[in-house]
């Protein structure tokens, strides 16, 4: 399950993708969990060559993507990422999808057993416009990246970045890259402290080893 | 299968049957070089009957075996000369069909044990001159999977760029990847398990105890007597086709509808649609089978645990395994249930494998793998291309 909203133009690159891409290395094994109908996945073997899986929770989703040649099983990041072995890949991606998970810091920490590298995006629940809603209207957060209501929402595990962060920290990751994005996936092209991009990033990509 | 009945078979008439001079392409392997069965015994002379369909190119690197299931055969995508009927996956094999034949050299051979010219307990025993009978090693999935291999070698094929079977095809699809990995490129096992539950092996002995129990079985040695146990084929057949559908489907086909009748006769006949259906199954199927050979091929699926080959570990099976596997289960099968494929899955994650995996909606149950079922095209095309472009060929739609 990917829960970022779709593309709206067909053919084009999410953005989010293209920042996910420009951190795996050509020809690695690469595991992406949560391969919705496969556009990164494809993105992947199509521009780094890499030797891709994919596991993802809809039926619907796993169907598509391997009725286009992609290697998909459906699974689901809580319960089956124990089949793998050590280091059984070079890269492993988990986009989008951290939020939705029932055991955030277990599957995070999986992801990093498996893999050498791990590339992370989640959306950044302390964006501004998230902090407005709650402060100002005293409501759950709706916009237009997180469209969910509080009582239909897959999202249960929300954090912000500095949450992530220190998730990384507690579990003896190193964040190697930490990229800021706006809720189009394009990314912020300023220096800033943390604490900036807390507020301004609506998601961010992170590059994490063990 | 079609010889006269009232009398003992000939030696002629054994001759002269599908199951010794099948209307097929023939491999024959003389007593020197026999086939060694997991039974601990050696076959020989043996024999295995197949069918091509499309071309093998002149780097023999298209060629695709498919597996059939238990009462399958080597016409796949061809007419069957005993039943008239057309190829049994005449939708999936074909030109421009999903496992297209404008592409891909397709092998179909006659599991051994079977019927309809591989070696089985129809053929000729050397020793007496008459049918095996129960004379014939009980045959196991890798034997059929090792006559497959020989089949292979004599054609002169090093690596196949595909294996694919449904149900018992499943199995010996599992069994190619797990005894010859280097020489299966791609693996497509379909409503298929790693091995036979329990509840599997119930109902295949249901099955045998009712064709042993027809009188006219005469300890295995019917054809001697000029006997057939079609009776008690038939009733092995009605109970077999019933876990090959889903309640869902035999309600919607059938459900507590007459036949031919107003009201019920307070009798035994078929009253019922569904009675009459199976009914007309057991009948029709005793023409294009074997009783012995469905003795020997069920009990091949029942030894069939590929874990145990493999000291107890499935993942052991598939370690190292550069083949690309796509597993497809279909949601109402009950027989060869998705859990049974995700146990394959499980294990080929463990083995870091290559794999994709299907569960298909349908309503159909384990025979959903033989009907049209588009998700199941539409995702074996797309594997296949996938697995084409990895291996370096000319994809449908793509020019050689």
């Amino acid at each position: 399950m990917n829960l970022a909203p779709r593309q709206t133009k067909s053919g084009d690159v999410r953005g989010d993708h293209k920042v996910v891409a420009s951190l795996v290395p050509h020809n690695a094994r690469v595991l992406d969990i949560g391969s919705a109908d496969g556009e990164l996945l494809d993105l992947l073997v199509r521009e780094r060559q890499v030797d891709g899986r994919g596991i993802e929770l809809s039926q619907e989703g796993v169907n598509r993507c391997v009725a286009r040649g992609l290697s998909v099983i459906q699974g689901d990041a809580d319960q089956d990422l124990a089949d793998y072995p050590d280091q059984a890949f070079d890269v492993v991606i988990l986009s989008q999808t951290l939020q939705a998970t029932r055991e955030p810091k277990k599957v995070v920490s999986e992801l990093l057993r498996i893999g050498n590298q791990v590339v992370i995006s989640i959306p950044n629940f302390a964006h501004w416009r998230n902090r407005a809603q709650l402060l100002f209207r005293g409501r759950m957060p709706v916009t237009k990246y997180l469209p969910y209501e509080w009582y239909d929402t897959p999202n249960i595990h929300f954090c912000s970045l500095r949450d992530f962060v220190e998730l990384c920290r507690e579990l003896d990751a190193n964040v190697e890259k930490a990229i800021a994005l706006s809720g189009r996936g394009n990314k912020i092209p300023v220096n800033a402290p943390w604490w900036v991009w807390n507020i301004v990033a609506e998601q961010a990509v992170f590059l994490l080893k063990r | 299968m079609s010889a006269d009945t009232s009398r003992p078979a000939t030696p002629e008439d054994l001759k002269a049957s599908e199951a010794v001079s099948p209307s097929s392409k023939l491999a024959r392997f003389p007593a020197e070089e026999p086939l060694e069965l997991d039974a601990g015994v050696r076959l020989g002379p043996w024999q295995i009957a197949y069918e091509t369909y499309g071309e093998l190119n002149a780097e023999k690197s298209n060629a695709v075996i498919v597996c059939h299931a238990l009462t399958g055969d080597q016409y796949v995508a061809s007419t069957n000369p005993v039943t008239g009927k057309p190829g049994w996956w005449s939708q999936m094999v074909g030109p421009g069909k999903p496992i297209d034949t404008n592409h891909y050299f397709v092998i179909c051979s006659n599991v051994l044990g079977g019927c309809l010219g591989t070696t089985g307990p129809a053929s000729i025993n050397p020793e007496t001159g008459q049918a095996y009978g129960l004379a014939l090693p009980v045959i196991t999935i890798r034997d059929m999977v090792r006559a497959q291999a020989r089949l292979v070698d004599h054609l002169g094929i090093d690596t196949l760029f595909a294996v694919i079977g449904g149900s018992m095809g499943g199995m010996q699809v599992l069994q190619w990847a797990a005894s010859y990995p280097e020489r299966v490129f791609s693996a497509v096992p379909i409503a298929a398990a790693a091995r036979h539950t329990s509840q599997n092996i119930a109902f295949h002995e249901v099955g045998r105890q009712a064709i042993m129990a027809d009188p006219n079985w005469c300890g295995g040695s019917y054809l001697q007597q000029g006997q057939r146990p079609t009776k008690g084929l038939a009733v092995a057949r009605m109970a077999a086709h019933v876990t090959y559908m889903s309640d869902e489907s035999l309600h919607q086909k059938f459900g507590r509808n007459l036949q031919d009748r107003e009201n019920v006769t307070f009798g035994f006949d078929a009253d019922f649609q569904i009675e009459s259906y199976l009914r007309h199954q057991g009948m029709t199927f005793v023409d294009r089978f074997d009783a012995n050979s469905y003795l020997y091929v069920t009990r091949a699926m029942d030894y069939f645990d590929l874990a145990h080959q493999f000291g107890g570990s499935l993942a052991n099976a598939f370690k190292g395994t550069k083949t690309r596997f796509c597993v497809m289960s279909f949601t109402s099968d009950w027989l060869f249930p998705t859990s049974e494929s995700r146990r394959v899955v499980k294990a080929l994650n463990a083995a870091a494998a290559n794999v994709s995996f299907v569960e298909i909606e349908s309503d159909r149950g384990h025979d959903s793998f033989l009907l049209d079922v588009p998700e199941m095209f539409q995702t074996i095309s797309g594997f296949i291309t996938g697995a084409a472009h990895a291996r370096g060929l000319p994809a449908p739609g793509e020019e050689a």
